[in-house]
């Protein structure tokens, strides 16, 4: 048993032009811990998710994972070592069928090669099974009648669905690291509720999941998380369980300003 | 007892509202290729126009549809067998079965640019260039006389795609609208490289040779029992069989997880990067399969037509090629084949409207994008081994 941390930021940092978007930030996450990543709007959460899964490089600092270096890797190796997340706006594809969108989040399993996807078409159409398979029934975990409709495009469903969707498309490698930006924007209380269950029961199937939660939702944050990391204008400002760190003053300040 | 509702088994469509459209479609393009009167024309164009209507209004058209998915390799064989039958009824006459040939090899272009543009989301403003590219092979390589013309036609494909391979960098470096000029630079480039060099014959062009296959020359007309065929019969199958083969191809490409990743592309980089799809490499294939059919296509072209020149690929044959694929339906498949036969048949039969036409066809792109904004036949959701599915 190894006791160092799945993940670990190290004085990370980003600048676009002037603006300094993340600020010698570091933090660890243990494995199979829930964390809250919670600040004011534009504080560097999605920023962080961004330079974690490689869609902008970091200005200065590290990020390792499981013990590799990742700092500035492409999205694909990010995705190859274990890490997949969900998006803030959903970025499904609408026209594409649950199924599509899916398998697009299995693509570290699926052939790859122009022979094996052209002519061998048996053994393609076994591949199809078992993804068919393993697809149908991630997807029955969170929701039943989906199951029945694995080939309607995706733009025909409703917000919470395609929240599900995104889970399943994110989960469907097995991924060790789940980075969830903000699940519960243009939901219902109730559809969040029923979202939350959702994620708690993906962890309590074991599997050793880690999962970093962006949310304003401090109802969620408060139920599901293990411990929390708040940042404002870039900066950690408090890293603590949610009790601890709802009390903090500072953490007060940056959300309700200061007199 | 039980408020438990059975559902009625599900049946699945019959096979006969496919092979009626099949063989009401092969009877109309005979029809249509064969009228030479202005009137027979625009008589047959108004019955179009008034069939669709009909078909859309009476759900016939969406039993056709489930038919198609339910018998899909079958219906796929008689619309084969419809074309050959056309070819048949045509088969002493010149001029329609060169058009039908032209609307098969613009067919299997659409095809091509179906990977890049209706797939990957890539649009190509060069289309002519490569078309030509493989135009030009044909030329040159007539000259040699032993090499089989079969495989020059390969060879058409792979020079298309050796010109791609220089300008596939400068377009995965770039997105969306930069990536449409790159490709609109290499159009003029291209045709201006032509009219300027003399060894491919400057502004006059080329001469072709004819198709040779197994010792028989194309350019003999075919004799059966006593009757001369035209000799474009010959081509008219051989045109056939390309578009069937390439059908295929492409249709196996959707059906794969190579095709779903050319759609994830398309329809968000950023999310499919994330999940390890390589952007690059994806465009990339994308960009180089799509030009080797362009090749292919334009090879035979050449061949067929006899004599090329620099203003038979110009910009606007390239527009031509990329509205096929708006006019068909992004990413489908037949969608193409409706397209290319209008292309073709509507300027070639509407002579008597003179340069009028042009403007109907321009007038008939925008309704279309106005009305149908995903095309006249647009692209179902991917049904990766159709006829299969009630298994679920």
């Amino acid at each position: 048993m190894t006791t160092s941390p799945l993940l670990e930021f190290t004085d990370l940092t980003k600048r676009f032009g002037g603006v300094t978007a993340l600020d010698a930030f570091s933090m660890h996450l243990d494995r199979g811990e829930i964390l809250g990543l919670i600040g004011p709007n534009g504080s560097g959460k999605t920023t962080s998710f961004n330079l974690l899964t490689g869609i902008y490089p970091a200005t200065a600092g590290t990020i390792r994972f499981d013990g590799q270096e990742i700092t500035n890797a492409s999205p694909r190796q990010v995705y190859e070592a274990g890490i997949v997340r969900t998006f803030q706006r959903s970025r499904l594809c609408l026209e594409l069928s649950i199924y599509d969108n899916i398998m697009i989040g299995d693509t570290s399993r699926l052939s790859q090669g122009l022979w094996a996807n052209l002519v061998k078409r048996n053994s393609f159409r076994a591949e199809f099974d078992a993804s068919f398979q393993k697809a149908r029934d991630l997807v029955a975990t969170f929701s039943g009648h989906l199951a029945d409709r694995m080939f309607e495009p995706v733009g025909t469903l409703p917000m919470i669905e395609r929240r599900r969707i995104e889970i399943c498309r994110a989960l469907v490698s097995a991924p060790r690291l789940l980075l969830l930006d903000e699940p519960s924007a243009g939901m219902t209380h109730d559809e969040t509720d029923q979202l939350m269950r959702d994620i708690l029961d993906v962890r309590a199937r074991g599997n050793g999941l880690s999962i970093i939660i962006v949310e304003h939702e401090m109802g969620v944050i408060e139920r599901i998380t293990d411990r929390c990391v708040v940042l404002s204008y870039g900066r950690k400002i408090a890293d603590g369980t949610y009790a601890e760190v709802a009390s903090d003053a500072e953490v007060q300040n940056a959300y309700l300003g200061v007199d | 007892m039980t408020d438990i509702v059975m559902s009625p088994p599900v049946r699945r469509a019959g096979w006969i509202p496919g092979i009626a459209t099949v063989a009401a479609v092969a009877l109309y393009g005979w029809a249509i290729l064969s009228a030479e009167e202005d009137w027979q024309v625009l008589g047959l164009l108004a019955l179009a126009v008034i069939a669709t209507v009909i078909g859309m209004v009476s759900g016939f058209g969406r039993s056709v549809q489930a038919s198609w998915a339910a018998h899909e390799s079958k219906l796929n064989g008689a619309a084969l067998i419809g074309i050959v039958a056309v070819i048949a009824a045509l088969s002493t006459q010149h001029f329609p079965l060169l058009m039908l040939s032209t609307m098969l090899l613009y067919f299997t272009a659409s095809l091509g640019m179906n990977i890049q543009f209706g797939y990957t989301g890539m649009v190509n403003f060069a289309g002519a260039a490569f078309f030509g590219a493989g135009a030009y092979t044909a030329a040159v390589m007539g000259n040699v006389a032993w090499f089989p013309p079969l495989l020059t036609l390969v060879l058409g494909g792979v020079v298309s795609m050796a010109l791609s391979l220089v300008l596939v960098f400068p377009i995965v470096r770039t997105t969306g609208h930069y990536a449409a000029v790159v490709t609109i630079a290499f159009g003029v480039l291209f045709k201006t490289f032509l009219e300027v060099n003399e060894i491919l014959g400057g502004p006059q062009g080329l001469m072709v040779s004819s198709m040779r296959l197994l010792g028989w020359d194309f350019m003999d007309s075919p004799q059966i029992g006593g009757m001369k065929l035209s000799f474009y019969v010959n081509y008219a199958l051989l045109c056939t069989a390309l578009a069937a083969l390439v059908f295929i191809a492409v249709r196996r490409l959707e059906r794969s997880w190579l095709g779903l990743h050319m759609d994830a592309v398309r329809l968000d980089e950023t999310a499919a990067a994330c999940f390890g799809i390589s952007v690059k490499k994806t465009k990339i294939l994308a960009f180089l399969s799509g030009n080797m059919i362009l090749g292919i296509a334009g090879a035979l072209y050449g061949m067929m037509i006899s004599f090329i020149a620099p203003s038979s690929f110009t910009f606007s044959d390239s527009l031509l090629m990329v509205s096929m694929v708006l006019l068909g339906g992004m990413g489908s498949p037949w969608g193409g084949a409706l397209a290319a036969a209008i292309v073709i048949l509507l300027p070639e039969k509407l002579q008597f409207l003179q340069e009028y036409r042009f403007l109907l066809f321009s007038v008939l792109v925008i309704l279309v994008l106005l009305f149908r904004p995903d095309g006249l036949l647009p692209r179902q959701i991917r049904n990766y081994f159709p006829g299969a599915r009630s298994r679920q």
